[in-house]
Parts: C-alpha cells; structure tokens; sequence
C-alpha cells in the first residue's frame, strides 16, 4: 500500500451533533400524508381520468351530462357535510334517511291535504326535525350509548311513524301535488328553485350550450340555470369547511371527538357540541327533502332508503376516521362528488349497474385501511 | 414560614360510603415550591388532589386559598382560582394540532363583522413561545401532539396550564409512564414552573424522581399523613421506608421532628 491510499476521514462529529437523533424531519410525502383529504382527492382524479377515457364519446361531460351527476353528487354532499361534522364530534346519525321520509311527508301533509301555505309547512318540517335531531343527541349523551344504536332505534321508528302518519291520513303513502301548492309561494323557490337563468339562456342564445327544438319547451335552453340544490350543496360545504377549521366551535367539534373526557377538564361544552351536531345534520337532512319534494312535486314516505350509510361512505372517502376526532368536509364533499360521479359515470359508460355496488363496497374497505394507516402515522401507535 | 400558603388544606377527611380514603390530611403549598406527595398504592395521594382540585368535595375539614376559606364546588371554580391539574392520560388529543391542544377551551378570537373566527396567527405565536420557554422547540405548532414524545406531552399540558395563570400546578404521576430521557425533561419542566413562583403538587411512587426536584415531602398512608418533611432533613432511604408502609416509624420520628 502506498502513502497515495486516502485515509479514512472520520465521520465529521460536528454535523452528527447538529442533526436531533429522534428523527425529527418528516418527509414531504408523510406530511402531505397526514392531511385528511389527499385520498379523496387522489380518487376524484382517478376517477375522473378514468371516465375521461371511458365515457368521453356518451355525452357524460356534455352539459347535460355535467349537469346529471352534478346534481346527484350535490346530493350526497349535503348529507355529508352533517354526517361529516358528527362523525368528527364522534357520533353517527343513522336515522337521517328515515329523517328524510318524515320531512318530506311532513311537508305534503301540511301544505296538500291540510291547505297550509308551502313556506308554513316547509318551515313546520324544519322545526320537527330539528327537534327530533336533538332528541337523538340527547338521548346519546345522557343514557351514554353508542349513538350507532340510539339512531339505529330512530332509524326505525321514524320510518315507522311516517308511514303510519302517510296512510291514516291520506290512506296513501305517496302525496303529490305539491307543485301546484308552491306555485307563487315565496320560500319554496329558495329549495326547488334555479339561479343563473338569465346566463344559461344567453349561453344558449350565443351557442354555447345547445337548446330543445322539439316538445313543449322547444326554444329553451337544454340546461336553464343551476338548481338551488347545488347552491345548497357548495353553500352548505362552505359553511361546515369554516365552521370546523377557522372557528372555536369548530376546535371543541374535533376536541368532542377526538376525547371527550380530555376537552371537558378544559371546559368544552361536549354535550351542546355534540347535540347540536345532531341538529345540523338533521337539518342538511331536511333540506335534502325539500330540495327533493319541490323537484319531484310529491313526496313518499319510503324516500332516503340507505341516504344514511351513502352518507357516512362519502364522509369515510372523504378521510374522516369512524373513531372520531378527525376529518375534513371538503373531503367528505370530494368522497360525495365521487360517488356521484361513479354511481352516473357507470350508466353513461353502459357498465352493468348492480357493479356500483361492488365498486362501492371495494373504495370503502381501501378507504377505511388508508384511514386507519394516516392515523398510525399521525398518533404513532403501532 | 411566614409567607401565606397558595393553598392549605387541613384535616381533609373523604369517605366513599364505608370506605375512608382520606382520614385527616393537612398539607399546605408555599408559592415557587415543589411539594411532592408520596405513598403506595391507595393511599389516597390520587383521592386527596381531586379534593384540592374540585372533583371532590371534602366529607370534613378545610380549605384556604391565600389564607381565605373557600369551598369548591367544582373543577372549574378551583381552577378559577389558579388550581390547575395535569392528568397523565388526559391531558391532550393526539390526533389534533399542539396550537389547537394547548388553546382548547379557550381559543383566542378575532372578530370579522358578525362573525368570529379561530385566530391562529395569534395562537400559534403564543403556544410556540410558551414551548419554547419550556425548553421544548417545536417543528411547527401544527404538529399534531400525537407525533410528541411523553415527556413533551406532559411539558405542553403543564406550560398550558402555567400560560392561563395557575398558582398551583398539581400533576398526578407525570413521570410514571416515561423513561429516563423523559423522566429528566418533564423534572427541568417542574424546575422552571417553580422558579416562576408557581406552587407544584408533584405526586410520584418513585422517590428518586421526588428527590431530584422536591423542597418539601409529605407521605401519605392509609389515608393519613406520615408527616412533611423539608429537603435536606430527610435521605432517600429514610423516604424509600417511609413510603414502604411507615414500618420503621419509630426509628423515623426524630428526623421528622415536630412536623408529623
Ligand atoms: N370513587 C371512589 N369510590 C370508592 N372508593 C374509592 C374511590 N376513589 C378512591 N377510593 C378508595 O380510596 C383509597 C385511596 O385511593 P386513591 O386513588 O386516592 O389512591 P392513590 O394513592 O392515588 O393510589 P395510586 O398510587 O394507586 O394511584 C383506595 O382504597 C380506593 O379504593
Ligand atoms: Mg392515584
């Protein structure tokens, strides 16, 4: 060996020590990791791309198309954002579908065969519901069951009740004639109304969207302006987006969830969090069977079948952990806008539709193990 | 001591029903002290801290706070009069952020028009500050507590406690659950509060840990107290058979002198 042969240099002491031995830095990929909405949005991409591929020739992303599963997706948003906040104050409303079967006969009830004016009766609807949100909250914090199985009990005797209430009534358990009611009514409009109807008749006088040439609406444009439930949808997203990152109220939603023992030594008023998280989704629950009632005209005693499960799917899309604690409505929004498109996507690409189901049952499963994985790397547990 | 303590609690009795948890327990916590509370399991130490902290009301005896009487009705009274507690497993949510931990209950708001809104420049500010004054330096305050270490847990919990004005710092067994490592940063955290003039209510089994930073020492057992005894006046072993059940008590008494 020869004097030319480097000699090992030792390690250089100095830049061990400057670095902390615990691993201190997390990787740019764990960090973006540990926000609650990267799933969603990787699926909504995917998703997107996927029927960019499949279904660009079927008219899915023409406006009318845009406009179908838009609008269904503006659905399961509205529940979402409910279910959403409650999940994260760690409950379940399991009798939101059930919720939606009673608002909506509450409201044909009153305003078609008891002759109340619309905006009276969608009012009464809102009022009754809001109460029986509150009772479901109630009941949970004071006999301290899981809420899974107090709302499983609403589920039932909700669902129970407005058929009853439907058939001794008006021996029937589909009310129509409720468009005829709202006619010249000032509050149905804010529900079954559309906004932007000048924009879309000029979009179609210019061209860009096209315009019925036959059948009783020939001359009017294909799509005539965006449905008030949409503005609910992305309205309501808003608000719940707001509410739970940039307020207090929002800070003692997830500390509710997150231990509620823990956020009451500090002084969270966990039971009037929890309760009134209740309430609001009994309220998106009721404004989903408005928008509902004054689109169709009727309402039916059966409607919302499974709307509380398609809920809390999306709000699990969406990242927020079953335990509670954690979530984010813009990703729960994005966990409905999947669904929707998925669940329209596949009709347009003519794909068997009992397969929706499989598709759903699969994203869910992938869903709640990433879920659980995030929640690993941001508590540390193994 | 001619200086009114923070707190003094005399004869405290507590009964469950026929069980006697506490019999007669007087203690009293000098400002800037660190008091630790030592004894086997049972012996009341966990009972006689919800006691001082509002969880429990006294079956008899006396509570002062800066020499008045006073009686609370519940934890949030004491801790409007600047008794605070740091439960072990209780202390923080780990799934949220140190700056939403450390303001929950209390967040800091700005107003825009009607509407008032979480004010994070502010909150952040301030929880790192207080971390840092701690000893602890912190990535980001967005951090969820969850990604800290035990002993850093315990520190965030203890430096919210001591940032919303407590006067007395009672923490139940912070060092139980904790290695060495962290054992020595949650001991330098008691160091600080105490320097600060705040009174610490350290409760522990572990004797080595009361020894490291303690300036008086009481041992409960069986409910009552074995006597308080003043750093310096009283060696580890003596403290080590104390706690053992007070089996050699008699050997004891003269080291005691007349605080039993
Ligand atoms: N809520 C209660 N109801 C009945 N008995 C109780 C209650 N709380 C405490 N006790 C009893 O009072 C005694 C003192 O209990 P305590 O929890 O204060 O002990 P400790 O000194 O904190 O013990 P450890 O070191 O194990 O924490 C025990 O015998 C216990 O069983
Ligand atoms: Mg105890």
């Amino acid at each position: 060996m020869g004097d030319a042969s480097p000699t090992p240099q030792p390690a250089q002491a100095g830049q061990a020590v400057a670095r902390d031995e615990r691993v201190k830095d997390i990787s740019r990929l764990r960090k973006m990791m540990i926000r609650p909405e990267l799933g969603a949005i990787t699926g909504t991409i995917l998703v997107f791309v996927y029927f960019f591929l499949v279904a660009s020739d079927t008219g899915m992303f023409g406006p009318e198309g845009i406009m179908n599963w838009s609008t269904v997706s503006a659905q399961f948003m509205i529940l979402a954002v409910g279910a959403c906040l409650l999940m994260i104050a760690g409950e379940f409303d399991l009798s939101i579908g059930s919720m939606i079967g009673f608002s909506g006969i509450i409201i044909a009830l009153l305003s078609v065969s008891m002759g109340w004016p619309v905006w009276a009766a969608i009012i009464a609807a809102f009022v009754l519901s809001l109460m029986i949100g509150a009772a479901n909250g109630y009941l949970v914090i004071k006999t301290g069951l899981p809420s899974f199985i107090v709302t499983l009990a609403s589920l039932y005797i909700l669902r129970g009740l407005t058929i009853f209430i439907s058939i001794t009534t008006t021996r029937k358990t589909i009310i129509g004639g409720v468009k005829e009611a709202a006619a010249g009514d000032w509050l149905a409009p804010v529900f079954g109304g559309k906004i932007l109807t000048g924009l879309f008749s000029w979009l179609a006088d210019v061209g860009v969207i096209a315009k019925f040439t036959a059948g009783t609406r020939a001359g009017q444009p294909v799509i005539d302006g965006v449905p008030m439930l949409m503005v609910w949808a992305i309205g309501l997203v808003i608000f719940g987006h707001i509410l739970l990152t940039r307020t207090q109220f929002g800070n003692w939603i997830f500390a509710a969830g997150g231990d509620a023992q823990a956020a009451r030594y500090v002084g969270v008023p966990v039971a009037r969090v929890k309760i009134l998280m209740f309430v609001f989704t009994a309220f998106t629950a009721t404004v989903f069977a408005t928008c509902q009632v004054m689109e169709f005209g009727s309402a039916a005693a059966d409607r919302g079948l499974l709307k509380e499960f398609e809920a809390i799917i999306s709000v699990v899309i969406g990242g927020a952990l079953l335990t509670g604690g954690y979530g984010s409505v813009i990703g729960a929004a994005l966990g409905a806008l999947i669904f929707g498109v998925v669940q329209q996507g596949l009709f347009f690409a003519g794909v068997e539709s009992s397969l929706f189901r499989v598709f759903l049952g699969v994203i869910l499963l992938l869903a709640v193990v990433l879920n659980t994985y995030i929640r690993r790397l941001i508590t540390g547990e193994r | 001591m001619s200086e009114t303590p923070l707190i003094e609690l005399r004869g405290i009795e507590r009964h469950f029903g026929s069980v006697i948890a506490l019999a007669g327990v007087t203690v009293s916590i000098m400002p800037g002290e660190c008091h630790c509370l030592l004894g086997d399991n049972g012996a009341g130490k966990s009972t006689f801290i919800k006691t001082m902290s509002g969880v429990y009301k006294p079956t008899r005896g006396e509570i002062f706070v800066e020499g008045k009487p006073v009686l609370f009705e519940s934890p949030r009274e004491a801790m409007a009069y600047g008794i605070a507690t740091v439960y072990q497993d209780l202390a923080m949510i780990p799934l949220m952020s140190v700056t939403r931990n450390f303001w929950m209950g209390r967040e800091p708001k700005k107003r825009f028009g009607p509407f008032s809104f979480f004010d994070f420049e502010k909150a952040d500010r301030v929880a790192m500050e207080a971390m840092r004054s701690m000893g602890i330096q912190l990535r980001e305050p967005s951090q969820a507590v969850g990604t800290l270490s035990g002993g850093e847990r315990q520190t965030v919990a203890i430096s919210r406690a001591v940032h919303f004005g407590a006067k007395v710092l009672i923490l139940d067994e912070p060092t139980s659950a904790l290695g060495v490592r962290q054992t020595s940063q949650v001991l330098a955290t008691i160091d600080r509060v105490r320097k600060s003039g705040v009174g610490v209510v350290f409760i522990t089994h572990n004797v080595r840990h009361a020894m490291a930073v303690g300036d008086r020492f009481t041992v409960l057992n069986r409910g009552k107290t074995l006597g308080t005894a003043k750093r310096g006046e009283i060696s580890t072993e003596e403290l080590q058979d104390l706690m053992a059940g007070g089996a050699d008590l008699a050997e004891l008494e003269g080291s005691l002198g007349g605080t039993v």
